[in-house]
Parts: C-alpha cells; sequence; structure tokens
C-alpha cells in the first residue's frame, strides 16, 4: 500500500519508511513559526522549560506583522519583547518594520519553507505553504514553545482527502472561489482533523499564487493541512528562491484516502461566503443587493501580486463609491515593490483606495480598517465570524479581489461584469 | 481525576474570535484576557460564571484561528473543563497544553441543559448528569493526555519526563 504526500513527508520527518494514519510520530520540525501576537506566549513557555538555547537559531521564524505597525502601547510592548528575546538567541529570520510581510506571503516569497519541509506555525493559517508540498499546520504557543526548545513535535497522522477539481473555468473565478465552494460543499468541519489534497486539471493550471489561496483556507474546513503535488509550475516558483534544497515528493499511486471528492466547477459564478461562517456560500448574482461600507483587499489569503492585478483589473480608469472605503494591502514588501512598478498603486490610488502597508490589520480586526456597529465589508480575507473584523454587530462577506474590486465601484456586492 | 461543576450552553462552530477577540490581543494576561471572554456572543458570560463551571458544547468547539489566548481566557474565568461534541484540532490541543480538561462526548451534549450539575470522570470515560440523575460514556482521555492534565500542561510535563 502507498502512501499520501502528507504521509510520506510525517513518515520522512519521523525517520520512518512508512506510517499510516493515526499513528503518533515524534517528527522533526524544519521551520516553527510565531508573530507578535503567538509568539510572546511562545517564549514564555520556551522560557519556562528551562533549556539555555533554541533547537537552531535559523530555522526559527518570528514575523511581527499582525498588530504592525504597532497599533497601541501594548502591541508595541510584546513586539519589544520579540524583538529581545531575537536579540538574545541571535534569531536570523526576524521581520519587523520595512522588512516584515503578511507571514504566510513573506515566508515562501523569501524560499524560507521549501517543498516536503514541516512547518509548524503558531498561526492557524499555516497550512498555506502545502502550495508548495510542504506539510505546514498550525498549533498554539505552547506547542511551539516546546518546538522551539527541542525541535521536535508530536503528531498524528491525518487521513487524507482528495478533491479533484474540474471542468472549465469560468471568468473572473479564481482559487478563492474553488476554495469556498470545497467550504461550501464539506462545511466548517468537514475535514476536521484531515490533510486535505487539492489535485485535477483545474489545480494544475493554477498559478502559484492561487493555489496559496487554496491551501491557506484548509483550515476553514478544519483542514490540519492541504496540499498540493508539485510540478512544473511549484518548480519554476521555488527555484531561485529556495534557502535549502527542495526534496519534491507525490503522492504513491496506489495511496489510500478516507475519501476522493470531485468538484466540478464548469458553470460556477465566483462566490460569495455570508456571515457568520465561511461555509455560507451563495453565488455573488444572488449577493447584488448589500450595501456596502468598505472594501479590503489583502491578507495572506489574497493579498499577493496576482490577487492585486486582478482587483487593478476591474479599478482601471474607476472610482470607489462615494460611501465606500477601500483599502488595499499588499502583503510582502516585495509585492508592494511590484505593484508600484507594474502601476498597480497608482489604478489604486486613482480609484480613491487608501494604500496600507503590509499587515495582517483588519483582517482580524486588530487596525487599519475596523468596522462600525452594522457596517458591512466585502473583504478578501478568510474570516467572517461575528465580530472578525470589528463590531459584533458588523458583518464581513468573503471574496475575490475581481468581486471586491466591483462591489467597491458599486458600492454593493458585485459581480465583476457590472463594473467592467 | 473528576471534575464536578454547574452546567452553561453554547451552539456548533463556537470559534476562537467570539472566545476572546483579537481586539484584546495585545497583552498575554490570562486574567485580562478572561475578562472578554465570549463577549461577542454573551455579554454576561463573565459576570455570571463561577469557579468551577463547566461549559457544554455542540460541534466543531474552538474553530478559527490557532490563538492559545482562547483556552487560557476559559480557563480563567474559573471554568473547570468544556464538553462538546467536537472540538477544532488546533483548539483541542491547546486546551490540554494549558491544562484545561476538554472532553468529546457526542452523546452527552444534547442530554444537558444550561444550569445542570454535571460531574466528568475523565479516566472513565463517564459524565454523571446530577440534576437529572443520568449518566453519559465517552471515550476516555488517554493515558498521554491525562499525563499531561495532572502535570499542569505540556511545559510542566515536558520538564519532567522530556528535557
Amino acid at each position: 500500500m502507498g502512501m499520501t504526500l502528507a504521509e510520506k513527508i510525517l513518515a520522512v520527518k519521523a525517520k520512518r519508511d512508512f506510517v499510516k494514519p493515526g499513528e503518533i510520530l515524534l517528527c522533526d520540525v524544519d521551520i516553527a513559526l510565531a508573530n507578535d501576537v503567538t509568539a510572546p506566549l511562545a517564549i514564555k513557555a520556551f522560557e519556562s522549560i528551562g533549556k539555555n538555547d533554541v533547537f537552531n537559531r535559523e530555522r526559527i521564524v518570528l514575523v511581527m506583522d499582525h498588530f504592525t505597525p504597532n497599533k497601541d502601547i501594548s502591541s508595541a510592548m510584546q513586539v519589544k519583547f520579540v524583538r529581545e528575546f531575537a536579540k538574545k538567541y541571535g534569531i536570523v529570520n526576524y521581520f519587523e518594520g520595512g522588512d516584515v510581510g503578511i507571514e504566510h506571503a513573506l515566508l515562501p516569497e523569501l524560499g524560507l519553507v521549501v517543498p516536503s519541509d514541516l512547518v509548524i506555525g503558531a498561526d492557524s493559517h499555516t497550512c498555506t505553504y502545502g502550495a508548495i508540498a510542504a506539510f505546514a499546520t498550525g498549533v498554539g504557543s505552547t506547542d511551539l514553545g516546546f518546538v522551539m526548545a527541542t525541535g521536535k513535535i508530536w503528531l498524528k497522522v491525518p487521513e487524507t482527502i482528495k478533491f479533484e477539481v474540474k471542468g472549465i473555468r469560468g471568468e473572473f473565478v479564481t482559487g478563492k472561489d474553488i476554495i469556498l465552494k470545497i467550504i461550501g460543499m464539506i462545511g466548517v468541519d468537514g475535514a476536521r482533523y484531515k490533510a486535505m489534497e487539492f489535485a485535477g486539471e483545474v489545480i494544475r493550471g493554477l498559478s502559484m499564487d492561487e493555489r496559496f489561496t487554496i491551501c491557506n483556507m484548509a483550515i476553514e474546513a478544519g483542514g490540519k493541512a492541504g496540499l498540493i503535488e508539485p510540478d512544473e509550475i511549484t518548480k519554476a516558483y521555488v527555484g531561485g528562491r529556495a534557502k535549502r534544497e527542495p526534496n519534491y515528493l507525490c503522492s504513491d499511486k496506489d495511496a489510500e484516502y478516507k475519501k476522493i471528492i470531485e468538484v466540478d466547477i464548469t458553470g460556477m459564478e465566483p462566490l460569495v461566503a455570508f456571515p457568520y461562517l465561511p461555509e455560507n456560500v451563495k453565488p455573488v448574482s444572488e449577493a447584488k443587493d448589500i450595501k456596502i461600507d468598505q472594501v479590503v483587499i489583502g491578507s495572506c489569503t489574497n493579498g499577493r501580486i496576482t490577487d492585486l492585478r486582478q482587483a487593478a483589473e476591474i479599478l482601471r480608469g474607476k472610482k470607489a463609491a462615494k460611501d465606500v472605503r477601500l483599502i488595499v494591502i499588499p502583503a510582502t514588501p516585495n509585492v508592494y515593490r511590484q505593484a508600484l512598478e507594474e502601476g498597480l498603486i497608482e489604478i489604486f490610488l486613482d480609484a480613491g483606495a487608501v494604500i496600507s502597508p503590509p499587515t495582517c490589520g483588519p483582517c482580524l480586526g486588530g487596525h487599519m480598517g475596523i468596522l462600525a456597529e452594522g457596517e458591512r465589508a466585502v473583504a478578501t480575507t478568510n474570516r467572517n465570524f461575528v465580530g472578525r473584523m470589528g463590531h459584533p454587530k458588523s458583518e464581513v462577506y468573503l471574496a475575490n479581489p475581481y468581486v471586491a474590486a466591483a462591489s467597491a465601484v458599486l458600492g454593493r456586492i458585485a459581480h465583476p461584469e457590472e463594473a467592467i | 481525576m473528576k471534575i464536578r461543576g454547574r452546567v452553561w450552553k453554547f451552539g456548533n462552530h463556537v470559534d476562537t474570535d467570539v472566545i476572546i477577540p483579537a481586539r484584546y490581543m495585545n497583552t498575554s494576561d490570562p486574567h485580562e484576557l478572561a475578562k472578554h471572554c465570549m463577549e461577542d456572543i454573551d455579554v454576561e458570560f463573565v459576570k455570571k460564571v463561577s469557579k468551577g463551571d463547566i461549559i457544554v458544547a455542540g460541534e466543531n468547539f474552538g474553530c478559527g484561528s490557532s490563538r492559545e489566548h482562547a483556552p487560557i481566557a476559559i480557563k480563567y474565568t474559573g471554568v473547570s473543563a468544556v464538553v462538546a461534541k467536537s472540538f477544532a484540532r488546533i483548539f483541542y490541543r491547546n486546551a490540554f497544553n494549558i491544562g484545561l480538561p476538554v472532553i468529546e462526548a457526542p452523546n452527552a451534549v444534547d442530554r444537558i441543559d444550561e444550569g445542570d450539575e454535571i460531574e466528568i470522570d475523565l479516566e472513565g470515560g463517564k459524565i454523571r448528569n446530577i440534576t437529572k440523575d443520568e449518566e453519559y460514556s465517552f471515550v476516555p482521555i488517554p493515558g498521554f493526555m491525562m499525563d499531561i492534565i495532572r502535570a499542569g500542561g505540556l511545559i510542566e510535563y515536558a520538564k519532567k519526563n522530556m528535557i
């Protein structure tokens, strides 16, 4: 019997020839990641273990992205605490200020994560790196403190659900719509404790940026990891960036899956997830009467250059509606620079957008665009829970960058076709 | 190990953003976090809850973010355990790691009402509903995880066993 991609990576990390779902393994971790919110607790956990050094100062990555630029005294104190820790232990990959990007866009871009890595991050969207065929999963701060001390983690081998995505991709349908469709099909706990493997002709035809979007939201279906087998597109992305030698693993032909689910996207419109769960998915044409106050284009889900190009395609030569605040957040300094060089930033400024520095900011209701009571936002982010972007009585509608841009122009949720 | 307390009930998919909204995560002080626990779905919760109480909820409790602030906020309100039909994976791990017992008991949840007095036998896999004089069973907590709970969390456990 063969192994799935997820099982194969875990087998390598546990120094085993074969593993099967349900086994508990002690695995070697390649990258341990934390941010300004989760690192302080992880550092406290690390320190209370009482080891006098970290397991590897090059393999711990600390990205101060959630409340950057520090929004208040408490956040500044948290970052100061992490900065001092990074200095004390000589942590090589510490990112703050102008170096900071949203962690899950930044790490692959800089080649810090490579295919077949085991990445343990104190952030639930760590699953993003499955797009380059790494096994990447989120944990809490105590688990991460343990990893920082030992370089190891206990993991249960998850069963894998395979999603065969086929059909003809319609205009304005992106990776975001494919993952929203899947979450809508299986629900927010449909892949709880499971690895999700995204496969099929449609996935093969997607750019890396759209693949990152898909794997990023595996957690919104409860997934432990979301993976895509590497191909030429993966290799073209990884080559030239990888800071370590990549190992390209694929699922065996005779791998055993918990389930194989076919997803046919022929005839599918762009989708919108209604409050207050990402599974509340409807075609955009069924959402068109909803007036909005704010649009956010950015986040670890949709803040990469492809996303900004898609938004700019709609916004070129247009203005955001008078009563809509349009906020654009390039995910990393490189994305920002590239958007500037391609003229996208000018398009956004002409449209009346606020351009934010790279930050998680409003996605989690941190800062840079908080909603008042009764306000509604269309966001390219990943969660629309109660109070996620501000007041508990505000609402977030999740969508792709085309839909978000079109909605900004029309002042209500809109199909991209309406804004062209 | 037995835990006894009065029940507060919640529904399905109670996410980490309502357990502790991110706007309060500019600190990791557990007592400060506890002040805002469940605020966005029940403003009165932190005033009503008392030491030893037990949360009983539906499917997928703790879904969303990896923030350990969520189980910490619950623990420092005085809540002694969470019983649910199912838990989100990261929350489940975090809760054990910080020493908050969480029990997956799909058969029990619909039988238990808010205000009931229940007693949980962690190793025995039994929940006794004292108010209704009923008993429900669940898959007992595995030995390894009971050791973590007894030690008071993963760090204390690690100090004793692994380093």
